[in-house]
């Protein structure tokens, strides 16, 4: 599987699905037009910096709320090349999975990495470096079921495909 | 090493004598849900999948409640991609308007869920059905789809905590105030991929309605679901709504929890949740400040069914709401609406200056129905106080009972019934 690498963009706990795409976009339901406001209510200056290939860092229960499926879209839509966080919030994980949105639980590295920090995250090993802090850290790798759906990138796949 | 009652569920849906916590499983699904929000991802992603249709007509509730009746052109185009599909589909449970309501208050009128059920929907607050004794979750669109198309899920088997409820809730005490205070005790994130159990001999003091309040709201302590256990009470309100059968899963003598809590009822009072979390609660006692607002919502999935239309009405009952205060209320379905009217509660609500919606999520999310301005304040029935959640991100929602909502109404700040002239 390949590999991720960008620039860090850091936030704190119980970053909820609201403040990532807030509802008052989600009449609709396009990619591109969900990217353009994502992270909105946060961090309103995110969609004018951040690049192809970017990464989210985050602390504890990462997309709480919602089970809009809107947010891991926006969020990948809008270049992020992996989100990693302390914990993530339960369907905000299924989403992600399902979309083929790479998301890795790691407290170490949740709590360690600096918002600006260039990181590399290995999805086969899930280990992840800190390129600017000199820094890896083990992250929780994906039980084989969920290693297959993301192999077949995303639940549709894998369900074409007989499983 | 026995389990619990959302581990039985979960293992007569696998075709298998017994599961585990942390198990993958594959379970049958007896209901796939969604609305005008999370239907049309899915109906798309339905149609990259080599399937013929739905696995069952039968099996397939779709309700568009969220910004019904359309907000505004795009909403419409959903609306329109959603009764399209149900057409398609013989969907034989689409909700049009006129007939739609709320979904989480509306499935269980309709009897479409009951006890022993495996329901996922794409919506966060399908948890709701876990007072009838049923397992439900929410899931987004893709399993949706995935759902509608196999009406098979994956799940990982949750472990639980117990909630060992005991005694009686005193007047003004509802539901919503027993759940505010269990998000308060353990956090948004205390029931993280987990089972929410409530049982006890307190659970028999609950009306149905404080029950869905509760199980609604699992979702706000991140668990995966939130489980009653079914007694009388829940099995006259199935035999009232529904003609499926039904079966009584309980928790073995033996399951194992990993964490149980007594809750006295008789020991809550009103709580309310400020700004900007649902676990940053405080009990009416414990407000020091006056906290003037601006509005108040008195409806949603959380609190929008009979029993919360007839506690603000006999808050509101000759009483007006704070000059220059909007009071919105919005029965969860057209049952309830019609109840409410037949009992008089639409005419106390008009009378108070409150003014009366068709059903609508509209102003929980912050879709439409009552958005909130910059620096406004909101104390609302509803479920989520996030940042931004019900209009501008610098707006502030105060979570709160329908008896601390009316009564706020009348005070024009932060209240509750019994400081009320």
């Amino acid at each position: 599987m390949k590999a991720a690498k960008g620039t860090v963009f850091k936030y704190g706990d119980n970053v909820d699905t609201d403040v990532i795409i807030p509802a008052r976009y989600l009449n609709s339901s396009d990619p591109a037009e969900l990217a353009a406001h994502c992270m909105e209510d946060i961090d309103s200056g995110f969609v004018g910096k951040v690049q192809k290939g970017d990464i989210i860092v985050a602390t504890k229960n990462f997309g709480c709320g919602s089970s809009r499926e809107h947010a891991p879209i926006a969020i990948k839509a809008a270049g992020v090349s992996c989100v990693i966080a302390e914990t993530f919030a339960r369907i905000f994980y299924r989403n992600a999975i399902n979309i083929g949105l790479p998301i890795v639980e790691c407290p170490e590295a949740a709590a360690e990495i600096d918002a600006g920090d260039t990181v590399e995250v290995n999805f086969d090993t899930g280990v992840i470096t800190d390129v600017t802090k000199g820094t890896t850290y083990q992250g929780q790798a994906f039980p084989e079921f969920m290693q297959k759906i993301i192999a077949a990138e995303g639940l549709v796949n894998y369900i074409n495909h007989g499983k | 090493m026995g389990m619990t009652m959302t581990q039985k569920i979960l293992a007569a849906h696998a075709g298998l004598d017994r599961v585990e916590a942390g198990q993958l499983i594959e379970a049958d699904l007896d209901l796939v849900l969604g609305n005008d929000i999370t239907s049309p991802v899915a109906i798309k992603e339905m149609e990259k999948m080599k399937v013929d249709g739905v696995f069952d007509r039968d099996k397939i509730a779709l309700v568009p409640d969220h910004f019904v009746p359309n907000k505004d052109i795009k909403s419409a185009e959903h609306c329109k991609c959603v009764r399209e599909f149900a057409y398609r589909n013989k969907i034989t449970n689409y909700f049009e308007v006129g007939e739609m309501g709320i979904e989480h208050a509306l499935l269980p009128e309709k009897g479409l869920t009951v006890a022993g059920d495996v329901i996922i929907g794409a919506d966060s607050h399908t948890c709701t059905y876990g007072a009838l004794g049923a397992f439900s979750t929410g899931v987004g669109s893709t399993d949706m789809a995935a759902g509608m198309a196999t009406g098979k899920a994956w799940f990982k088997v949750p472990s639980a905590i117990k909630f060992n409820l005991v005694g009686k809730p005193a007047e003004w005490v509802s539901g919503k105030d027993v759940i505010l205070h269990i998000i308060g005790m353990i956090g948004v994130d205390g029931a993280l991929y987990k089972s929410m159990e409530f049982v006890g001999e307190g659970v028999a003091n609950l009306t149905m309605d404080d029950r869905f309040t509760i199980a609604n709201m699992a979702i706000e302590a991140g668990g995966k679901n939130g489980i009653f256990p079914v007694d009388e009470l829940a099995i006259a309100y199935m035999k009232e709504h529904s003609d499926r059968p039904y079966t009584v899963y309980e928790a073995d003598e033996d399951a194992v929890y990993d964490e149980e809590y007594t809750i006295d009822l008789s020991a809550l009072r009103p709580t309310i949740a400020f700004p900007h979390l649902p676990e940053n609660t405080k009990t009416i006692d414990e407000i020091k400040e006056d906290i003037a607002i601006d509005q108040v919502v008195i409806g949603s999935c959380t609190n929008g069914r009979i029993d919360d239309m007839r506690t603000a009405a006999k808050v509101l009952k000759g009483r007006h709401v704070a000059k220059g205060l909007r009071c919105i209320v919005i029965p969860a379905t057209q049952a309830v609406y019609l109840q409410a009217m037949e009992e008089g509660l639409l005419k106390i609500f008009v009378e108070a200056g409150a003014v009366v919606s068709t059903p609508t999520c509209g102003p929980c999310l912050g879709g439409y129905m009552g958005i909130l301005a910059q620096g406004e304040r909101c104390v609302s029935t509803t479920n989520r106080n996030f940042v931004g959640r019900m209009g501008h991100v610098e707006s502030e929602i105060y979570l709160a009972s329908p008896a601390v909502a009316a009564a706020s109404a009348v005070a024009g700040r932060i209240s509750c019934p019994c400081r009320l002239n």
